[in-house]
């Protein structure tokens, strides 16, 4: 039995929904465990995103439309790109035209709007919080640009779901070292526009030294409970593309309901995998002084251009 | 203990101040007093190895003029605005005579420690704001944080001035927590004293308590055994070593370094039950009492080296982490210079070079003197090192330690007398000075490091990046409860 584009678009939604709070929890009961802590449930972030949204909205007196619209943007763009992307299978809707840049740039969209909306609070943790998010994103861009260019170098193409398809049938390509160093600089793109250590520290109550918590210090109740959950799909959404670029096992190649129940339960399992290793990686880091950065994304950069580099000189 | 005590005219207070600081003595302490015995002000001084030297000047209560000394000396400044505030009394010839206790809600003319000064007034809102002296120029914007902030942290609130990330200046304001402790204690019995004493400061019970009975003690001329002393310092100790390893966990976890924190934490907690087990109490308080010392138990030699084994793994993990070294190093630096002008004690200023520490300067028979922690490099990791140093040093004085018999208790506290208790406690020196009459506390001065080491961390954030300032704070660790009284 095949499923239809659009009830694929809505497995890959539902699964990014319900599962990128459950991804957050799990982080930080693996976190937890490590430190010698019990920790809070997997559901934990779950029930925070319920008690919000029952909670009372405030919203800075002199805010716009802006500061509104923010975290319903940064739901939407991660539900379109959730919807798009190749997660659960190769053949999400609208799959001719996925472009890898495209979704990469609409979950990006999201940042902006946070960034504005910080800035639209008028209230100077916002401005800050804006201008260390903004200077971290102007530096993780290149590098994700450059990376995504190694990527389609074999295929001459910036589609997403062929990438992927190529590494499922190829698994040559997947051990290529073009392919493993874009995939590095990946990895630092992610921890740094997810907030993570060393870049961020997601758990801090310290308000000079947050970053993208400082973005969203303003926001409470439903405003809130939507940032947390737009936030956890967008972390959801780039480690299943990771895991996809990484090791495509499992994908659902077509649209076969049986194909895409492995589908899911495969991708699940990768994030899972790779969720955990991110929260061991954090136990064992510290956060990085805010001058450092630039090294650590610069870093970043440099793998993807030798990712470039060796990819045009092995074709 | 006993000190020398001078009572010269105002009008040599200058040139005697000049022979002390000459004579390596620092400004310890200064009590404005408003009794039967006149309008007076009592100036402390203290030298390692040398008795305490008391300065008494009397003051014409008409005019209420006193003498600065804010040219020879920084604390001294901010003594005189202290006294100012709670009294009355003008500091002639201050340059910067702004209020530094009053909030713009106390009405101009109330100075609450004055004699005849009524009940509080009705206190109006702050209308005054923070008037402070603004950086202006291309790109300078400024951060204002707290008083409320978004951890279980005291109130104190921080105007920054910053170009990009980097600070130009900070100014603290504090006194958020004045409760009026050195009022209250006016009039009050010994033993009421006592256990105020003890909650001046939540973490620095024995050494506030042990600094007040010490004073106390001298006022009356009670000699102490040296056991009880020694169980003293098992407390004084203990208090330390709590203290020192919430502080090493608490300065990884601002690096985010939450490992190291989860483990102190976990450290800690053993050791307040350790302190539970010896002393009936988690936090110590009822230990030091006025003329003796209660101890039910002692740590076991096997207690303190597993203490001693976490400690290690702890701080070697956190300084073996080479990002958390990255942060620590070079961060926040209190130049000797600046530490020496200002006026710092304790841990902080051993962290910048400066060679002082009350256990050793003022010695009590039967205490064990461990090595004093010293560092030269004034930075984030020359705090850290400085507390993880002490922390082995205490629990070498704890271990010397190896019965609680205590021989003598002597529990006589009625008496007139004026006197003097210096104490090291994990900050640093806590001097409270007392005057008593028939059993009665008539004044009780109270000084926390943490008045002398405030405006160091303003000075230690100059050119620091926004982002280090919690961590060069905690590296700091002050009280606010302690310093707003």
């Amino acid at each position: 039995m095949s499923l239809a584009s659009p009830l694929i678009g809505a497995v890959q939604l539902a699964l990014v929904v319900l599962g990128g709070p459950l991804l957050l929890g799990l982080m930080r009961v693996v976190r937890s465990r490590l430190e010698g802590r019990d920790g809070p449930p997997v559901s934990q972030p779950w029930r925070d995103i319920a008690k919000l949204a029952r909670k009372q909205r405030t919203r800075p007196s002199e805010s716009s439309w802006i500061f509104a619209a923010a975290p319903l943007v940064l739901v939407a763009t991660a539900a379109t790109v959730a919807v798009l992307a190749p997660l659960v299978t190769l053949a999400p809707p609208l799959a001719g035209s996925t472009d890898f840049i495209a979704v990469i740039f609409v979950l990006l969209v999201g940042s902006v709007a946070l960034a504005l909306a910080a800035l639209d609070t008028g209230t100077a943790f916002g401005g800050m919080g804006a201008s260390r998010a903004l200077t971290i994103g102007a530096l993780v861009e290149p590098a994700l640009l450059v990376a995504v260019l190694a990527l389609s170098l074999p295929l001459h193409s910036t589609n997403l779901i062929a990438i992927v398809a190529n590494g499922s049938r190829h698994v040559s390509t997947l051990l290529g070292p073009s392919h493993l160093l874009a995939l590095g600089s990946f990895i630092v793109v992610i921890l740094a526009e997810s907030g993570r250590l060393p870049v961020d520290n997601p758990s801090t109550h310290l308000e000079l030294t947050m970053i993208y918590e400082a973005l969203i210090l303003e926001y409470s109740g439903p405003d809130l409970a939507a940032v947390t959950l737009g936030e956890s799909m967008r972390l959801a959404i780039w480690l299943g593309l990771f895991v996809n670029l990484v090791a495509p096992v499992g994908i659902a190649a077509n649209a076969h309901a049986l194909a895409v129940v492995v589908g899911l339960v495969a991708l699940s399992l990768k994030v899972a995998v790779v969720g955990i290793a991110i929260a061991i990686f954090e136990v064992t880091t510290a956060k990085l002084r805010l001058f450092r950065l630039p090294e650590l994304l610069a870093g970043g950069f440099i793998l993807a251009l030798l990712g470039v580099v060796t990819g045009a000189v092995m074709r | 203990m006993r000190g020398e005590t001078r009572a010269i005219p105002a009008s040599d207070l200058v040139n005697e101040a000049r022979g002390l600081f000459a004579a390596q003595f620092r400004l310890a302490l200064v009590a404005g007093h408003d009794d039967e015995r006149g309008l007076r002000v009592v100036y402390t001084f203290l030298a390692p190895g040398e008795r305490p030297v008391e300065l008494h000047v009397a003051l014409d209560p008409s005019t209420r003029a006193g003498v600065s000394l804010a040219a020879l000396s920084f604390p001294a400044s901010r003594f005189e605005r202290e006294l100012f505030d709670l009294y009355g009394i003008e500091p002639v010839g201050h340059p910067q005579r702004r209020p530094l206790i009053r909030h713009a809600h106390w009405p101009e003319w109330y100075h609450p420690m004055a004699a005849g000064t009524g009940p509080a007034p009705t206190l109006h809102p702050d209308e005054g704001g923070y008037p402070f002296i603004a950086v202006e120029g291309p790109g300078v914007y400024e951060i204002p944080v707290g008083p409320v902030h978004a951890g279980l942290i005291e109130p104190g609130h921080f105007r920054f001035s910053v170009v990009g990330e980097t600070i130009l200046k900070m100014k603290a304001r504090l006194w958020f927590t004045h409760k009026g402790i050195e009022r209250l204690v006016e009039g009050k019995t010994v033993d009421e004293v006592m256990t105020i004493a003890e909650r001046v400061s939540g973490d620095s019970a024995v050494a506030h308590g042990l600094a007040f009975v010490r004073a106390l003690e001298d006022a009356l001329d009670i000699a102490v055994a040296p056991d009880v002393e020694a169980r003293r310092g098992v407390a004084l100790e203990l208090e330390r070593l709590y203290n020192h390893v919430g502080d090493l966990g608490a300065l990884a976890n601002d690096v985010g370094f939450g490992l190291a924190n989860a483990l102190a934490l976990t450290l800690r907690e053993r050791l307040l039950r350790l302190n539970e087990r010896v002393s009936g109490h988690r936090l110590l308080r009822g230990v030091v009492t006025p003329g003796g010392a209660r101890l039910l138990d002692l740590p076991t030699s096997r207690e303190l080296d597993e203490i001693e084994a976490r400690v290690d793994e702890i701080t070697s993990m956190t300084l073996g982490q080479s990002i958390v070294l990255d942060r620590f190093t070079g961060t926040g630096v209190l130049s000797l210079d600046a530490a020496r002008d200002l006026g710092v004690v304790g841990v902080v200023a051993r962290a910048s070079g400066v060679d002082l520490d009350a256990r050793r300067d003022h010695p009590v028979d039967g205490v064990t003197l461990a090595p004093t922690a010293k560092r030269s490099g004034g930075d984030v990791l020359a705090r850290y090192l400085v507390r993880r140093d002490e922390v082995t040093s205490s629990l070498a004085a704890l271990r010397a330690i190896t019965s609680i018999d205590v021989t003598s208790h002597l529990d006589r506290t009625r008496g007139t007398g004026d006197g003097l208790g210096i104490v090291e406690g994990w900050r640093g020196p806590v001097v409270h000075r007392i005057e008593l009459v028939e059993g009665r506390v008539t004044r009780l001065k109270i000084v926390d490091p943490s008045f002398l080491n405030w405006p160091a961390v303003a000075v230690a954030l100059v050119d620091t990046i926004v982002p280090d300032f919690p961590l060069v704070n905690k590296s700091f660790n002050l009280s606010y409860a302690g310093n707003d009284l």
